[in-house]
Parts: C-alpha cells; structure tokens; sequence
C-alpha cells in the first residue's frame, strides 16, 4: 500500500512534465504569431525582431519550454493576448471557480438521483423495473445537452416563468437548479448502470446470505451490508467528474450565459489567445492527475481489501 | 438471469451445433427485439448518410440551394422536415449531416480503435516489460487531458498547419481543389479524435493479452514454434474479439456525439457541408453568431437533427448493451 502511494506519487510529477511538455508543443507550433498580433498595426520587421528577442521567442526549443516550464511552477502562466496586460491566472481564476461550482451542483444531481435508482433497479431485477430503469438510463444518457437545455429554459423559464433564462449566482444561488439538472442529466444514467452493476456484484457475495441466515431485518441488510458496500467502486468515478470541471460544462455554460470557462475556452481558440488556451489546458490536465491520484490513495484506505501494487 | 437465459442458448445450440461463438452469439442477438431495432435504426441513418449524393440526386435537391421567399418554412409536402433561415431544405442538410457524422466516426473507429488500440494492446499485453510500460506511459499522459478541451486545442492548432501542408502539395502538384472539398478537415478532426479512441481499446485488448498469454493452448502453439506474429494473430486476436465488438458499439456512439459537440462549437468541418453540431449551434445561436436565435421563433427546426444525434448515441449504445448480454455471459 505505501509502496504504491509512493510510486504513484512519483510518477505524477513525471506524468505532468510530459503533459506540460505537450501542451508547450501544441501553443508553440500551434498558428498565429503572437508577436505579431501583440503588435498590430505598429508592425515592422525590426520591431518584430527586437519584441521576439525580448520575449526569449529566438531562443532554442527547450530553453523555452525550460522558461515556460519555470514560470509555470511559479504560478506564472503568461499574458492574456486579447486581454492586454491581464495574467493568465487571474483572468481563469474567477471563471474556474464557477464552473466548478456548477460542477459540483452538476455531480450532486447525478448521484443524487442516479445511485438510489441504480440500487433500486438492482433490488428489482427479474421484474419488469429493472430492464425499464436500465433502457430509461440509456434514454437520459443519449439525450444532448443542446436538447435538454433549451427544452429546460423553455419549459421552466419561458412558459412557466419559475426561474429567470440565465443568469448565475453560485452554488447557493437558486438559479443554478436548471444548469445543474442539464450538467446532471446525463451522469444520473451513468450512476444508475454502476450503482446496479455494483450491488448486483454485492447481492451475489456470500456474506450478505450469512447476513441474511442470521436473521437480520431486511432494512439492515440492504443499507448496512448491501448499499455501503456497494457504494466502495462508485467512488472512483468521482474522479472524473473532475475532468467535467473543465470541459463537460461548456455547451451547458454557453446555453445558460454562465460565465465560466466555456465561454473562455471557446473565446480563447477562436482569437488565437495561445497562453490562455495552453493554460486552461495544462490546469484541466493537472487537475484531473492529482484527483485521480488522491482518490485512488482513498479508495485503499476506505477499503481495506483493496491492495494495489 | 442465467437461469432464465439458459433455455435460449440451449436451443440455439441444439438448432445448429457446428456454429461458431461469433454465430451463436448472433443468434442469441436476433432474438432481443430491441437489439434489433437499434440494429435498424442505425443502419437506416447510417446507408442515408452514405448514400446522400444519391438521395439529393433522386429528390433533385442540393443542400446550398436556397429558397429565400420560402426561407423558415415548417414542414410540408416539399421540404419533408422545413427550411431554414436561407429556406434551405432541412431533410437534405441532415442527410449530409449525417454523412459527415459517418466519416468521422467510422474512419476515426477504423484509424484509432482498430488499428492503433489494436496492435498497441496486443503488443502491450504479449511482450510486457519495457513495451508494456512505455505505452502504458503514453496513454496516461493522453488521457490525462480534459477530452473535449484537448479536442478543441488539437483541432485549432493543426487546421491551418494541414491546410498549409496540402496547398503547397497543390501547389507543387496537379491536384486541386483538396482544400475546398473538406478533405483537411476530416483528416483534423480525425486526428482530434484519436487519442479518445484508442486508449480505451489499447488497455481492454491488453488486459484480456494479459490474462490469456498464460494459457495453455498459448503455451502449446508456443511449443510447436509458431511465430510470434501468427500467434498474435492466429491465437491471440480471436480471444480478444468479443469484448472488442462491445467496446466499439459504445465507442461510435461516443465518437459521433463528440464529432457533434466539436461542430456545435464551430471546430468541426468548416466548408460549406452541412453538419448535425453545426446546424444545432446555429439555431440555438451559439457563441459568434449574432442577431435573435432562431430557437425562439423555430425550434421546430432542432427537431430533425436532435433527433438523429440522440438515435445515433442511444442505439449505438442499446446495441452495446446487447451485445456485451450475448458476448460476455459471464460478466453480467
């Protein structure tokens, strides 16, 4: 167990210089010349020159990605390209902090609804509950957001005028309950198939027939034996609900006007904003290696089968 | 479950008992309706994607030519599903539509889950050490990005350096026209895709290497001598299928839903071809376009390609479903 939270924990940072270095690779060769959109209309080959040489861009290949790699550690992701003078960070702060809050709403929903109903086909199964449950899962999952969030604002904003078109107030705001159910939507399907897939794996096990033998109330079984064990694997999913944080939002974003990092996402590639690009990237990737890592340490320490190598 | 299934696969052999796995399963596929229809479904959106030159020659209709005094038109005898906002016929722009989806998804099956999460797997599982490692390695780093942005970023930054690749080959060739027939961007978008497909299938076909390379009869083709690539391929590969045909029917529905999301965002196929995110992004009016949505005054319009996106991913995943009941009997 120490020893693989160990190599773990020294292969993440090997794994996000290699990330690092991808990103670097992709901003760099990627179109549009920054010095020549920083200069604009003032642009003359020597100008060009001068600004190219200040701003290191003449030097070789892996002294670059050394300075950028450097900076980066720092917390320094460059300049903003459209948004002149503004740091990277501070422009991405504020909007990952909403999007991560619809983000969280968003994973709410889904295992709020999808784990019970996912236990509940699976307490069902032989009858007709359960195949229904699993093909309406597949219904939800195979809805678009483009469809459910105009029909969510048609419905409940527009005809039935219970919450404002757009607008966002945060977590505890109750504007954010339709971005939410659309961000959700599609993970309650996801919750649901491994919730059933799992306690049916847990039904099979033969402690819960001695847990029955004994003589233990049916409400005993189900929660203290069947549900909590059965809720051990989903945790791990958890992880890439994360990895939502920073695309799996955007076209909910979009539709719904939430300033988040959609809008910025998109802004940013359609105005060749290469900082802002590699940046938002390069967070996305760390953030997701480091979820993923800490909830693997967890998921060892709660479950004390598990020995991982 | 078991128990219930049991006569039909009884049955099932009892009718043909020389059958090969792959053919009783197919036999125990064709009797789930619902495996069926999706089959159906998906084969009709599928042959009217591909055959939509076709279509438009028989209908007589092109999906540019406009109808302005007819523009915005709900649905009638001549324009099945309605105009557009340049009275452009809906049926038409989503049989294109759909083509552009079936390219991608099928070439990008073909390239990265086929060919690519294949080989690599196969070679990851069979020679493990230091090959095992180093693909292992590369697939984390690759998926260790957030799909949709990576996609995104892959997309912007490779577009113009294809687009300049093949002019000059124009240029310094008698080809012409590669350019304007969209051909660089299916080859981006393409190669957007990729790493979100063969990750996957590279650690499915490696696991189950892995846990047959020990097995007897690997042990015995081994002792007789035979190559290492007819064992790949003889011995090897067929142990491997089965789960393989899952993966794929859930991954083309995957795929076809990001090559959807890709165009809604207006990073998809950019010629003139219709396609179904981009027909969906300009009705609901995403970011860059301007003036009142069409959302408002027609969401009549959505209904055609919604519907088809939504089939595509729910049958596509229906059939997955299905065929993991009659391929994997052990894992349900």
């Amino acid at each position: 167990m120490l020893t693989y939270s160990l190599r773990r924990l020294m292969w993440t940072p090997v794994l996000l210089v290699f990330v690092s270095f991808f990103v670097f690779l992709l901003g760099t060769y990627g179109p549009g010349d920054p010095v020549e959109i920083r200069l604009g209309n003032n642009y003359t080959p020597e100008l060009a020159e001068r600004l190219r040489d200040r701003l290191g861009l003449n030097d070789p290949f892996p002294v670059q990605y050394g300075r950028f790699l450097g900076r980066a550690l720092r917390g320094d992701l460059g300049e903003s390209l459209t948004f002149r003078g503004r740091d990277v960070i501070t422009l991405i702060g504020p909007k990952l902090l909403t999007s991560a809050q619809l983000n969280v709403a968003g994973a709410i929903v889904a295992f709020g609804f999808g784990t019970p109903l996912g236990f509940y086909a699976a307490k069902r199964q032989g009858t007709w509950i359960d195949p229904s449950l699993v093909v309406g899962a597949l219904v939800i999952f195979a809805l678009p957001v483009f469809l459910t969030g105009p029909l969510a604002i048609l419905v409940f904003a527009v005809n039935l005028d219970w919450v404002p078109v757009s607008g966002w107030g945060g977590l505890f705001d109750y504007r954010v309950v339709l971005p939410a159910l659309t961000t959700g939507l599609p993970g309650i399907a996801v919750f649901v198939r491994l919730m059933r897939a799992s306690t049916l794996d847990v039904l099979g096990q033969e402690y819960i027939q001695m847990a029955r033998s004994k003589g233990l109330r049916a409400s005993v079984v189900n929660y203290r034996h069947v549900a909590r064990n059965a809720l051990l694997p989903i945790i791990t999913i958890l992880g890439f609900t994360i990895a939502g944080l920073f695309g799996g939002s955007l076209i909910t974003e979009l539709i719904f006007g939430i300033p988040g990092i959609g809008r910025l996402a998109l802004d940013s590639v359609f105005s060749r904003d290469y900082p802002v690009i590699t940046a938002l990237t390069l967070l996305g990737a760390v953030s997701l290696v480091v979820a993923n890592l800490v909830i693997d340490i967890i998921y060892t320490l709660i479950d004390p089968r598990i020995r991982l190598r | 479950m078991a128990a219930r299934e049991l006569p039909e696969s009884v049955s099932a052999e009892a009718e043909a008992p020389a059958r090969s796995p792959l053919g009783l399963a197919w036999a125990r596929l064709r009797r789930k309706k619902l495996a069926m229809a999706a089959m159906t479904v998906l084969a009709v959106l599928y042959l009217s994607g591909i055959f939509a030159p076709v279509i438009s020659g028989v209908l007589g209709k092109d999906y540019s030519d406009q109808n302005l005094p007819k523009a915005q038109h709900g649905p009638d005898g001549e324009n099945w599903f309605g105009t557009d906002i340049l009275g452009r016929d809906i049926f038409i722009r989503v049989i294109w539509g759909i083509q552009t989806t079936v390219i991608i998804t099928l070439a990008t099956t073909l390239t990265g889950s086929l060919v690519l999460g294949v080989s690599l797997g196969l070679m990851a599982g069979y020679f493990r050490g230091k090959t095992d490692t180093a693909i292992m390695r590369l697939g984390e780093v690759v998926s260790s990005f957030p799909d949709i942005l990576l996609i995104i970023l892959i997309a912007a930054t490779l577009r113009p350096r294809i687009v300049e690749a093949v002019r000059d080959f124009e240029d310094a060739t008698f080809f012409s026209g590669l350019v304007s027939t969209g051909l660089v961007d299916f080859i981006v978008i393409g190669i957007a895709l990729l790493p979100l497909t063969w990750f996957g299938t590279m650690r499915l076909v490696r696991g189950q290497v892995l846990a047959i390379r020990d097995a007897q009869f690997v042990e015995s083709a081994r002792a007789t001598g035979v190559s290492t690539a007819r064992m790949l391929a003889r011995h090897i590969f067929p142990n491997v299928v089965s789960p393989l045909i899952v993966t794929i029917s859930f991954g083309l529905g995957a795929i076809a839903l990001s090559e959807v999301v890709l165009s809604f965002f207006g990073l998809g196929v950019q010629v003139g071809r219709p396609s179904l995110g981009r027909m969906i992004g300009e009705t609901i009016g995403r970011t860059g376009s301007s003036g009142p949505s069409v959302l408002q005054n027609h969401p009549e319009q959505l209904i055609a390609p919604i519907a088809v996106v939504f089939l595509m991913i729910f049958c596509w995943n229906l059939l997955g479903d299905a065929l993991n009941d009659v391929l994997n009997p052990r894992t349900r």
